[in-house]
């Protein structure tokens, strides 16, 4: 026995003649919020429909708590948000989350369900007068039917305004402070950047990092940008110092990378009042996300 | 049980929503109530009663309309889903594929049902209060009704095979159309070639009707000619049906439905969405 909800152990996948999936493997525990990343094509979705059973895997091995992808439990345990879900645009939103409950076979609170996304005031309104925002709500309201174990979400802030985006990880986080096992595959870095525990990018099909976004910090070295801004005419003079480059008129940037940062900060400060600021950015996600997902491409 | 009744539910309430229940039932009326009026005329020289003439004319009617009513609910219940992207997510919950073909299959039959059963129902009350009808002429009312629910049947399970084995909907909608044009035109035509090429050899003699009823389209119409007498007298046509077996018209139209079905079962199996 595991205390992972998700398991997933040297997954491979060919298409024809391409591997879409190389030897991919990734663990998500109960209650944990895992950000999947990686280009188009890098093989996100056809992860996510290889856990769900809906597509064949070529070799490794996937269970869904204790289930294999695919079975009857492993469906009910599993809830699943398609990338730009749409719905029958005859029936209400009220219709078909009932179709969905009745699906899972339980008794759910359908109408409190989509007053808790949003949707109380549309719910016996045709799915086809709905926006996509709206579409994407109901989508997450069938997410939360049955205290699923583990959430799939595919691309699930696409074509939403930021308002909704709050909303949606809100939800999100109680969704995983309930014990289910999210993994959300998304473009979105600095909403994943917050919103989730650990980081998995995939590129090409291969799993190229999985940890925390500080760890991943800490072994990319990417380097932490100063920009300092002189005083009056001192900027060349401080380049010099510094070895950093004139951006401007009045300003130096420097790039340093992690270990040297206090080193490079007490030289500038000693440098008395020839600075009027400065300016720190730590390495982003973007930055981390490009260098993971670019490494092997030079 | 409830996840089939669930699927079937909600298909209901889309044809009821989408117009298509209303649609199909007043094309069946007004149809079958044209025809019945319209082929009134000859009742007197064939000494049949109106009823008779009317089941004759809405059996060639409904060899049309069935398929193709058919094929236009069903060429969008698989390729439709998945253009809509919401196919994947109906199969990651734990209803199976074969319950929900089903569901959706005993949606849509009853829809089509309905939709004959007041057609020519309709036509057919009309017909007998104007101009008489017998215990015969019902009887064969009520046979055009059945076996039009099993052509209907046939080719709302063939446009499941269609939706399932095209990569969209607009694909699919055009395989149904070459599928209606087949059965229903294109293969009479073929056989109507051969007969006259071969004249009244061998294979029209023992080939032919076999062939004929192996189409579910035509293995209708020879049920419900061969059948009843009257249909068979105001039709016309008696010879081809008489020279089979009176089981192998009836048997090849129950078949059908199933073999179509297993097929489109067997055909959504593979699909990946």
């Amino acid at each position: 026995m595991t205390d992972n909800a998700l398991i997933i152990d040297n997954v491979r996948k060919d298409r024809g003649k391409t591997t879409v999936l190389h030897d991919v493997s990734l663990r998500v525990a109960p209650g944990e919020r895992v950000a999947l990343l990686g280009h188009n094509g890098a093989g996100k979705s056809t992860l996510i429909k290889t856990i769900l059973g809906l597509t064949p895997l070529t070799a490794g091995q996937i269970r869904v708590g204790d289930a294999k992808p695919g079975s009857a439990v492993a469906r009910r345990t599993t809830a699943y948000l398609p990338e730009a879900v749409s719905f029958h645009p005859a029936l209400t939103g009220r219709e078909q989350l009932r179709l969905f409950a009745r699906l899972d076979g339980q008794k759910a609170d359908v109408a409190g369900l989509l007053d808790r996304v949003g949707l109380g005031d549309a719910m016996d309104r045709r799915i086809g007068a709905y926006s996509k925002g709206m579409r994407q709500r109901l989508g997450l309201a069938q997410v939360l039917l049955g205290n699923p174990k583990v959430a799939l979400l595919d691309e699930p802030t696409s074509g939403l305004d930021p308002i909704s985006r709050q909303d949606l990880y809100a939800i999100i986080d109680e969704l995983a402070a309930n014990g289910t096992a999210v993994l959300i595959a998304s473009h979105a870095l600095t909403e994943v950047e917050a919103r989730t525990d650990r980081i998995a990018i995939l590129r090409k099909g291969v799993k190229v990092a999985d940890d925390t976004l500080a760890n991943l910090s800490a072994q990319a070295g990417l380097p932490t940008r100063l920009r300092i801004r002189a005083t009056g005419e001192h900027a060349d003079q401080i380049a010099e110092a510094t070895g950093g480059t004139r951006m401007n008129g009045a300003s130096v940037e420097i790039l340093c990378p992690p270990d040297r940062k206090m080193e490079k900060l007490r030289h500038v400060a000693a440098m008395g009042d020839v600075v009027a600021d400065i300016e720190m950015t730590p390495p982003r996600l973007e930055d981390l996300y490009r260098h993971y997902a670019k490494e092997g491409l030079q | 049980m409830t996840r089939f009744l669930s699927i079937a539910a909600t298909e209901m309430i889309i044809l009821r929503r989408n117009r298509w229940l209303m649609m199909a039932t007043i094309i069946m009326l007004l149809f079958a109530l044209a025809l019945t009026f319209a082929g009134s005329a000859p009742t007197g020289s064939v000494g049949v009663d109106m009823l008779t003439v009317s089941v004759t004319s809405m059996t060639t009617l409904s060899v049309y309309l069935a398929p193709l009513l058919a094929l236009m609910i069903s060429f969008d219940a698989i390729a439709g889903e998945a253009e809509r992207g919401s196919l994947s997510l109906l199969l990651s919950y734990p209803a199976g594929r074969g319950e929900i073909l089903l569901g959706k299959f005993a949606a849509h039959l009853a829809a089509l049902a309905f939709a004959m059963t007041i057609g020519f129902g309709a036509a057919g009350a009309i017909a007998a209060w104007f101009g008489g009808a017998g215990a015969e002429s019902l009887m064969a009312l009520a046979r055009l009704i059945g076996t039009s629910i099993l052509l209907g049947a046939v080719f709302l399970a063939l446009g499941y095979l269609v939706s399932a084995l095209s990569r969209s909907a607009t694909a699919a909608a055009g395989l149904s159309a070459g599928l209606w044009l087949v059965f229903v035109v294109l293969y009479d035509l073929g056989l109507l070639g051969a007969v006259v090429m071969d004249g009244s050899g061998d294979f029209t003699r023992s080939i032919f009707p076999w062939l004929m009823v192996a189409n579910p389209a035509d293995a209708f119409r020879v049920w419900n000619i061969a059948a009843s007498d009257g249909v068979a007298m105001a039709s016309g046509m008696v010879g081809a049906a008489q020279t089979l077996p009176a089981w192998a018209a009836p048997l090849s139209l129950v078949l059908w439905p199933v073999l179509a079905f297993t097929l489109a079962r067997a055909a959504f199996r593979r699909v990946e969405p």
